[in-house]
């Protein structure tokens, strides 16, 4: 229990520090939430696709394969980037 | 900074992880682990090719074997077709040489990808887009080359006031921070992330308070996992590295028509 009064000073301490910092870690954050959102979509639906069409048609899985690891790579750039731009915000 | 004041646990700034002393003069840990990557792909050959042809393969001559039908089958035929197959050593370099500097990551005492810092991505980057250009300029002239790169066929006229310049940055400005972003961006961020969970289950496994012993374990098992799945991602980022690199080649080398 000790423990709990710790977190709860340390958030109270916290709450009255350097605002500014906890802004920047936070917006940090929220920045590469947002960036991941798109890009988690089009990489399920990329996987999903794929599998249909392995599942269809089984002879054509190694194009089917290949074509979806392109398509992974377009689309989680686009999150990479957004990593890429929160490590800049953060530390840069 | 809230579990800095109960485990004694801070992050280590990001410049300490990532810039490392120099070990000979001139050269730290991620220049020996790419000088490192480039003498193993270059020994694994050349003691794979100093074999005898007439006897069965066998040791490295097997494991060179394997690694030229990865290339040829998985990656030049899906891509480039029969024609691209002269393009096996070029591709086969770049890809053991990537996947040579990825592996480092994950190995216990050296734990560093050198791809994790931008100056050899973008060096691969640079190199892949200066391979591709010069090949389409060679093979359809330089004007064929900018004119199928800007005024793809097929389109309506009008259409080109918008296509032309979305295609000219899209292949001579993103095509290469892409594929340089995409390797470097994914080796840092599973180097941040293994550096993360070991970092909080050793904070864990030492707290002053006994009950926090115990939940140490689960960035544990996380840190476990993470390993595994890095060893994934560190062929994987190979693989489609050099697959971009075919598939820029042979769109250079075979326009549409």
């Amino acid at each position: 229990m000790e423990a709990l009064s710790k977190i709860v000073k340390a958030a109270a301490d916290a709450a009255t520090g350097d605002e500014k910092n906890i802004a920047a870690a936070g917006s940090a954050g929220f920045a590469y939430g947002l960036a991941a959102i798109g890009p988690g979509i089009g990489i399920g639906m990329i996987f999903g696709s794929a599998i249909e069409a392995m599942a269809r048609q089984p002879e054509a899985a190694g194009m089917v394969r290949t074509t979806m690891f392109l398509g992974v790579a377009f689309t989680e750039a686009l999150a990479l980037i957004g990593f890429v731009v929160v490590i800049l915000l953060k530390y840069a | 900074m809230i579990i800095n004041s109960i485990l004694s646990f801070e992050f280590p700034p990001i410049n300490e992880l990532l810039r490392w002393r120099d070990v000979v003069p001139g050269l730290n840990k991620v220049g020996l682990i790419a000088i490192a990557s480039a003498l193993i792909g270059t020994l694994i050959f050349l003691s794979a090719a100093r074999k005898d042809p007439k006897v069965a393969p066998k040791g490295t001559r097997n494991l060179a074997e394997v690694i030229v039908e990865f290339i040829e089958n998985n990656i030049i035929m899906q891509t480039m077709g029969r024609d691209g197959l002269g393009w096996t050593p070029f591709l086969l370099t770049l890809f053991l040489f990537v996947y040579l500097c990825n592996v480092p990551g994950i190995i216990p005492f050296i734990q560093m990808p050198a791809t994790a810092r931008m100056a050899i991505p973008m060096f691969l980057a640079v190199l892949v887009w200066v391979v591709f250009n010069a090949q389409g300029i060679r093979h359809q002239g330089p004007i064929g080359y900018f004119k199928n790169l800007m005024f793809p066929p097929g389109v309506p006229k009008a259409l080109y006031i918008l296509i032309t310049p979305i295609e000219l940055i899209s292949t001579v400005i993103i095509r290469p921070f892409s594929l340089a972003v995409r390797l470097f961006a994914n080796m840092l961020a599973g180097h941040l992330l293994l550096v993360i969970f070991a970092l909080l289950s050793e904070a864990l496994f030492q707290a002053r308070d006994r009950i926090l012993i115990p939940i140490g374990i689960f960035p544990f098992f996380m840190l476990v996992f993470l390993t595994g799945f890095e060893v994934l991602v560190a062929f994987l980022q190979a693989y489609i590295f050099t697959i971009l690199a075919a598939v820029y080649i042979a769109g250079a080398v075979h326009p549409e028509h």
